[in-house]
Order: C-alpha cells, then structure tokens, then sequence
C-alpha cells in the first residue's frame, strides 16, 4: 500500500531525521521526497510504501501524529490513492 | 503526484469542509414480510443488523486510511408500507421502533424508509403507514419518513395531500417538547428517487438490489472558495469553475463508495453529487450564490444562480463517477444553511421566492420553519404546489417544513445539529382550505406541446 505523508509546520532543526528515523523504525520505505518553504512554512511531501511494515496503517498513523507533536509539526498520513483520484483518470 | 494538487486536496478537506456527506446502505426487507407482524419485525431486525453489523466499522476505517471524514454512515430500507402490509396490525408504530432499535444496534446515525408510495392511491398498507407516522416518529430518535403523492407518470393524489398537511401537523404536535422537531425527519415527494442515500427521504426502493452501498457527497466550501478566484467573470467562467471542482468532489465519492462496497462485500450503487449545506462556517449553498454577485440569496437573480449551480454540478460531476444517481445537485435547506438564515433573518429570502428556486434545484423546500398554527390546509396547499412544480417540470420536490408549536414569525427554532437553527418564516395567511377539500387526484400532465 502506497501513502502519501505530508509534514507542515515552523521550521526547525531535526525534523527531516526525526521523521525519517521514525519512518525506519517502522520499515516504511521512503519512495519520494519533496520539501521546500512555503510561506513561510516547512512543508515535506513523501510518497511512502507500507508494504513492509507490520504496524496496521491506525497504528503508523498515530505513531506519526505523536512524533509530529514532539517536533512541533503536523504530520498526516493518508493513503495515494485519495490524491490520484481527484486529480487523475 | 505534485506538491500542489497534494495541498489542494488537504485544503478542500481541512479548509472548505469537503467531506463525504453519507454511506448510505439501502437493504431490500420485501424477503421480511411475514403474516404475522411479531414475526416481520424479527426479521427486519435481524436482516438489517446482520448486513449493516460492519458498516460504521468499515466507514471509520475507510476515513481513518484515507483522510477524509464521512460524517453520517446511514440506512434505507424498501418502504416499510409494502413490507408491513402483509400483517394484520393497524398500527405500523411498533415497525418504526424496529428500525430504530436496529439501527442503535449497527450505530448508524439514520435509517430512512418508514415510507409509503402513493402517488396514485393508497393500499392498506399505506393508509396504516401514514396513519402511524405522527406516533412513529414521536417514539423513535433515528427513523426518517418520507410519502411519495405525485409523479410525472400519475399526476397528483390530492387525498395525500390532504392528509400529509394533517400528518405534518400532527407530528409536530407529537413532538412540540422537541419544537416539532419530529417534522425534521418527515419528507412529503414528488417524483421521490429509489436510491437517495441522503435523509430524511432515504428508502429503498423495490428496484433495487438486496443490498447495495450508496454514497452522498457535498462540498459547497469548496465550490465557494474557488468561485473567489473567479471574480466578476463571465457565466462560461462560472460554470467551467463549478464543473471542474464538482468533478473532483465527485471522485472522492467514487473512490469510496468503490471501496465501501469492496470492503463490506456489497455491490456498489450510486454516487450522489449533490451539495449538502450544514450551519458550519464555510459549507452554505447560499454562499455560492452571493459569491456569483448577489447581494444577498433571495434577491431577484437567485433563481438563474441556483440554475447554473444545479446544472454545472451535475455536468461536472457525471464523468467522474460509475453512476449518479440519487437527488444530485444543490440542496437549498434554510435551518441547514447559516446564508439562509441569515438572508431569512434580514428580510431579504421568503417562501415564495424559495418556492422559485424549487423549480430548479434538486429538491424542495427544505427544513422550514413556520408558525405553529398554520392550518393543516395551508400546509397541504404547499405541498400541492411543490408536487406541481415536481410533476410537471419532471424533477423531484419535495416539503420538508416543521410549523414549530407555540412560535410565531420573529421567533427562532433550535434543532441543534446537522439540523441547525430556523428563523419562523412568515406563511400567507390567506385560505386555501376549500381547494385542499376537494381531494381526488389531480391528472398527470400531458407531454407534449411543451413550453
């Protein structure tokens, strides 16, 4: 299963590596990064592959709304394919 | 994948309220009709608990993975008039609480289909039904009632009509201690659809299959917000706006319905794209309107605006799904609605001119609130009006008013809720009592030498 993270917030040091650890820990796979400053605004995109984990996707969900807590960010999971479809046929 | 079709997609949800209205599964009971009405009744609950056991499970799940909140997983169910008719028992009640227990075991927040079809005439069944609505919806919380009295097809039964005034009144009388609110969940049709996910005037109807999931979405923040970015263009403009944007709400409901289905083993039925409006900030169908130029909905120029929006949100949203289906367009509900309200409040909307609008949005009027000692006639009348402009315009109507006991215009009900807060809205006080005494059925319209 495929899902895209998203991670916007203050910027500050350590928040590419606390997600990124967090995401090792739970064998996600990173497939794809973007980040960049929007307004102001850390903002990361990842595109993540689920299929080796073995947390069930609440559990890596929760996990990474806790971390984004602790970062001072706010970090979202939800599966691709709700962006592909709205924005492709 | 871009960056900026990902921010859209988490600013429509997170921002503009797009949200999938309902998971509305529809579950034929004709296989629960049975002599014995104990027995029916045993059936029906046994049927609608077995198949919807997963349902609010699989609704929670689906929003959880995907981000995306489905604020209502409901219920339809075939008529209970047609179900019920079978049993000697006068009183239909007893039915209702069936449905409501069931529906508190599964944790759904509605189950609509207390109903009755009689644009025609009445069989036993459905005279019972009627008869039993008022108390029906007085001992029960989650059931919704809904009474079809015309149809392009058959033209107007005016005997319903007569009735369901009477019935309307009834009901609120039953439940004044809730400001009538029993009438929030009373539906009088025209031209009512088989597979409307969305309440009060969910059933399900006898053409469809045993079980099926249908999926109601909304989103008029969303519509609202990207009219802002077309400011004093031209109608093409708006309309192109409103069918891209109607497009991409409707493919959310696609891909859940798609995976609602799959998941609780149930085929998938319709997407209903219509645009549901709840008193938030920022999710009012009125809003819409005055975003194209009104100053306030209700003026002269509503109705055109209603029109563009109905039609563009339908062209918009019909290549993005498998089936439409359902009531599919803009609702117009006043206590639903905080730019109803609040153009009700400032003098500028009225009934005649909702009436109006009527005639072209998806169904009619909707969450009213009148003064309590509307006669039962007057309320009637209303209801003859809607089911003309329904039966000969081929669109469904539909009245859904609530004549609030004890409260005069000037007064506000609160419902609280999806279902919000209505200013009382002033009724002509002229009669209408010798038309609506008449009865008989009024003949279906001829078609025709249109103009």
């Amino acid at each position: 299963m495929k899902a895209i993270l998203t991670v916007i917030g203050k910027d500050n040091v350590g928040i590419i590596a606390g997600v990124s650890s967090k995401l090792a820990e739970l064998d996600v796979n990173i497939l794809d990064v973007t980040q960049t400053i929007m307004n102001g605004y850390f903002t990361m995109m990842m595109i993540l592959d689920l299929s080796g984990a073995t947390d069930s996707f609440g559990e890596i969900k929760k996990t990474l709304t806790d971390k984004g807590t602790e970062l001072g960010v706010q970090i979202k999971i939800q599966r691709e394919e709700i962006f592909t479809s709205m924005h492709s046929l | 994948m871009e960056t900026s079709q990902i921010l859209e997609t988490i600013r429509m949800i997170e921002e503009e309220k797009l949200d999938i209205r309902t998971i509305t599964m529809g579950i034929s009971l004709l296989d629960c009709i049975d002599g014995d009405g104990k027995k029916a009744r045993e059936k029906i609950y046994n049927k609608i608990t077995r198949q919807a056991e997963h349902l609010v499970k699989t609704g929670e799940a689906i929003e959880n993975e995907f981000g995306i909140p489905i604020i209502h997983k409901r219920i339809s169910v075939t008529p209970i008039a047609l179900v019920a008719g079978a049993s000697q028992d006068e009183n239909y009640a007893s039915f209702a609480q069936t449905l409501d227990k069931a529906a508190k075991t599964t944790g759904v927040n509605f189950v609509g289909g207390f109903s009755a079809l009689v644009q025609k005439g009445y069989s036993v069944g459905d005279r019972r039904l009627i008869q039993s609505i008022p108390e029906a919806l007085a001992t029960t919380e989650l059931v919704c009632s809904s009474v079809n009295v015309g149809s392009t097809r058959s033209g107007i039964n005016m005997d319903a009509v007569k009735q369901m005034g009477q019935i309307v009144k009834q009901t609120a009388e039953r439940t004044a201690d809730q400001q009538g609110l029993g009438c929030a969940k009373l539906v009088i049709f025209a031209n009512a659809v088989e597979d409307n996910p969305f309440m009060a005037g969910a059933f399900h109807g006898v053409g469809e299959e045993d079980c099926v999931i249908n999926v109601g979405v909304s989103g008029p923040g969303v519509v609202k917000r990207a009219l802002e970015k077309v400011k004093g263009q031209p109608f093409d403009v708006v309309a192109e706006t409103i069918k891209k944007i109607a497009f991409k709400i409707t493919r959310m409901g696609q891909l859940v319905g798609h995976e609602a289905s799959t998941r609780l083993g149930v085929p998938f039925g319709i997407v209903d794209l219509s645009l549901a409006p709840t008193p938030a900030v920022g999710d009012s169908v009125a809003h819409i309107l005055e975003e194209m130029g009104l100053e306030s909905v209700g003026t002269h120029g509503t109705t055109a605006a209603l029109a563009l929006l109905n039609d563009a949100v339908k062209k918009g949203g019909v290549m993005a799904c498998s089936h439409v289906g359902g009531l599919s367009g803009a609702f117009i509900p006043v206590s639903e609605d905080a730019g109803m309200i609040h153009a009700v409040e400032r003098g500028a909307l009225n009934l005649e001119k909702l009436e109006a609008m009527t005639a072209v949005c998806s169904v009619g009027l909707d969450m009213i609130a009148i003064p309590g000692d509307t006669p039962a006639e007057t309320i009637s009348a209303m209801i003859a009006d809607e089911a003309a402009i329904g039966v000969i315009n081929n669109k469904t109507t539909a009245v859904r008013v609530i004549p609030a006991p004890g409260k005069a215009v000037g007064e506000t009900v609160e419902f609280g809720g999806l279902l919000g807060h209505a200013p009382i809205m002033n009724v002509n006080r002229k009669s209408s009592a010798d038309f609506i005494a008449r009865g008989g059925r009024i003949p279906a319209p001829i078609h025709s030498f249109k103009n």
